[in-house]
């Protein structure tokens, strides 16, 4: 039996859906890593996820309209980030713990709304599969790269655009400098409240994004606590990959790679307990924090709440 | 007038009631959000007060569902005051609860009240290993405690699947087709005996007594001592010949116990087995993440933690008669709790603006020089 998962068939399939399983940590963690190199650690990022999964959901299930869903997970996202951003950057609340607030928030709020404005798990169409002309036909590659739906893609062209932006913008060297050195950042006239707040605000909205790549572009479904510690794990991807968005694109694919390899694991009734095969990623993701965390350094800001000397 | 609010008390009393405005802020949101939903707030909210408080069994019932925010609240005292922070209740309630099943199921030859000790000891211990792994990594590894503790909480809730389901597994459910996640019951003589005609169990009495040890632990202890003061400045620790990394280890490992003695206290006080239902919170009712909003909102003070958990007790078996008289789902209280902590962890700005003002004051009338750092000298030595 296990000699059936090296059958190519089998093969393209981890492959293929390894690839859309990184979708929404890419987003999340992405969005994660700017509010990090900005000096914010927001661990709420679980409870924007299910806000975002559930305004998503719920505005493509009434109005038919999958755009409308993905715009309503952005604002809800946004939002939930402007609150975090006042509570972090104007109250200095201690980032770790005003996080696990609104991550409760979230998962209490999306719960609840979902109880009332829906009852039952529904369904929708969510978004269908795009075969990119010419490149889907190359066999194997195409099924597993080319064949993918739309917010896929975009997950994967974020990774080029977050590069861009922190290491060849102003707007990036911004962020970066106030993430390693806010003082000095403050002195030359950068601002570092209005940096740290659209870093946390686009956190809040890819988070969102995050959420809605989830119920209405894979699963299709809303569920209460559909995202059972995603957001979590998007979070530590930013650890693992070094803050560096390469490095989360790897996170990302590794632990995708190994979820998918599981997933097929009980989908072909390989003999190896369902629980130990879910429980695999996490246990890599440990290990691999262990191999690498202490060659990367954090940003030196990060979770200090930022105050001028007088 | 002026003198008054200055004065030392007031100023004391100010910053102990900020988490009551924190709650009360919570619940004024809550209200709006019920009217928005078309419940008359103040009919939910008093379904809410009955369903905790209504009756000696509703008061009864409050003190059972906060015991364990209790436990595993002194334990985020601990690893908070040492700066370490410890989201792995979850998992760490798992298998503490685990071993002590596993004990309670083996040593059915012994005196009951041996091996309800040995059991109790169990789930500390399994707590403190489920705990100390994230503590040694943080320590020699520099993985960030947060994050291992999360992936700790994912592998914990497989591994109690697996052992529920497979060879743990009560043997009246193994033979049916639909398998219930749970494990044989326990003798009567092992589970921990009631403390009123009530589901209140001697539990709810230890949580109390550890409360209190963890306090004078944390206070009265050189190793209390020494976790805090890492937790303050790791740095000024390491200088005055602390070895650092030991207490970190040992703030997350002695963390991790309580909540594993939480666990325990579930499967011997409560359910008298351990039983799931396949969802992550299936065993533990969120009481690792409760436990956290308790002890935050009890300002990581092992004795006001005690109030505190039943506060969190009662809103958590309120939303329960909320939701069956009104009708709004409980997930509202989850909301709320998310609401509370954000507040309590946001007022400390005016607790801390308030401090800085008075430092001023002082330094201008320049009757009592100002000690450097005040805050971080007066949380060292009251914990307040």
């Amino acid at each position: 039996m296990i000699s059936e998962l090296f059958t190519v068939t089998v093969l393209i399939g981890i492959l293929a859906s390894g690839i859309r399983l990184a979708t929404p940590y890419l987003y999340a963690s992405i969005g994660e890593m700017f509010g990090q190199r900005s000096g914010v650690l927001n661990l709420g990022v679980e409870g924007q996820m299910l806000l975002g999964a559930f305004a998503a959901f719920y505005v493509a299930l009434t109005t038919g309209n999958l755009w409308l869903g993905i715009l309503a997970a952005m604002i809800v996202g946004a939002l939930m980030g402007l609150m975090m951003a006042f509570v972090t950057v104007n109250l200095h609340a201690q980032q770790g713990i005003s996080g696990i607030g609104f991550y409760l928030f979230g998962l209490g709020m999306s719960d609840l709304l979902f109880q009332k404005l829906m009852g039952t798990v529904e369904t929708v169409k969510g978004f269908p599969p795009i075969k990119v002309p010419l490149l889907s036909n190359i066999p194997g590659i195409g099924e597993i790269f080319f064949s993918q739906n739309l917010l896929v893609y975009g997950a994967y062209l974020l990774v080029p655009a977050a590069w861009f932006v922190l290491n060849k913008t102003t707007l990036g060297l911004k962020i970066r400098s106030v993430g390693e050195n806010p003082d000095a950042a403050d002195s030359l006239g950068v601002s570092v409240a209005r940096v740290r707040y659209f870093t946390i605000i686009l956190g809040g909205t890819l988070s969102g994004v995050a959420g809605a790549s989830l119920s209405i572009a894979l699963l299709n479904v809303f569920q209460q606590n559909m995202t059972s510690g995603l957001g979590f794990i998007a979070v530590a991807l930013v650890y693992f990959g070094g803050w560096r968005p390469w490095g989360v694109l790897g996170g990302a694919l590794l632990f995708s790679m190994v979820n998918s390899l599981q997933l097929w694991i009980q989908v072909l009734g390989i003999p190896i307990p369902s629980e130990i095969a879910v429980m695999m990623p996490y246990v890599l993701t440990i290990l691999v924090l262990v191999i690498t965390v202490s060659r990367v350094r954090a940003p030196s800001a990060l979770t200090k709440p930022f105050e001028r000397e007088d | 007038m002026k003198k008054l609010f200055q004065s030392e008390w007031i100023s004391r009393l100010i910053d102990a009631s900020l988490p009551v405005f924190a709650a009360m802020a919570a619940l004024l949101i809550g209200a709006v959000m019920l009217f928005l939903l078309k419940v008359n707030p103040v009919e939910a909210y008093k379904a809410l007060w009955d369903g905790a408080f209504g009756s000696s069994n509703a008061f009864a019932e409050t003190l059972v569902k906060a015991t364990p925010l209790l436990l595993v609240g002194i334990g985020i005292c601990i690893s908070f005051r040492g700066d370490v922070i410890n989201i792995g209740g979850e998992g760490q309630m798992i298998i503490g609860a685990i071993l002590a099943t596993w004990v309670g199921l083996n040593f059915t030859g012994l005196p009951g009240w041996l091996v309800i000790t040995i059991s109790m000891l169990a789930g500390f211990l399994g707590g403190a290993i489920w705990g100390g792994i994230p503590g040694v990594l943080k320590a020699y590894f520099s993985v960030n405690e947060i994050l291992s503790t999360v992936m700790m909480n994912a592998i914990a809730v497989q591994m109690m699947n697996f052992f529920l389901r497979g060879p743990m597994i009560d043997p009246s459910q193994a033979e049916l087709a639909s398998k219930i996640p749970q494990t044989a019951r326990l003798l009567e003589i092992f589970r921990l005996p009631r403390l009123a005609p009530t589901r209140l169990h001697l539990g709810a009495l230890i949580a109390v007594i550890l409360a209190i040890l963890v306090y004078i632990l944390l206070w009265r202890t050189t190793l209390g001592y020494r976790i805090r003061a890492v937790g303050q400045n790791p740095h000024a620790s390491r200088y005055a010949g602390i070895k650092v990394q030991r207490y970190v280890v040992l703030a997350l490992l002695l963390s991790g116990a309580f909540a594993g003695l939480a666990g325990a206290t579930q499967v011997f006080g409560v359910n008298y087995r351990m039983i799931t239902d396949g969802s992550s919170s299936g065993f533990t009712g969120s009481a690792g993440f409760n436990g956290i909003v308790a002890a935050l909102f009890g300002q990581l003070h092992p004795i006001l933690t005690i109030p505190a958990s039943i506060l969190f007790g009662a809103l958590l078996v309120g939303a329960n008669s909320m939701q069956r008289v009104v009708q709004v789902p409980s997930a509202l209280v989850t909301a709320l709790n998310g609401l509370v902590v954000v507040f309590v962890v946001s007022s400390e700005f005016w607790r801390r603006r308030r401090q800085r003002r008075r430092l001023a004051a002082a330094k201008q009338n320049d009757e009592s020089p100002p000690q450097p750092e005040p805050e971080k000298l007066q949380q060292l030595e009251t914990g307040a």
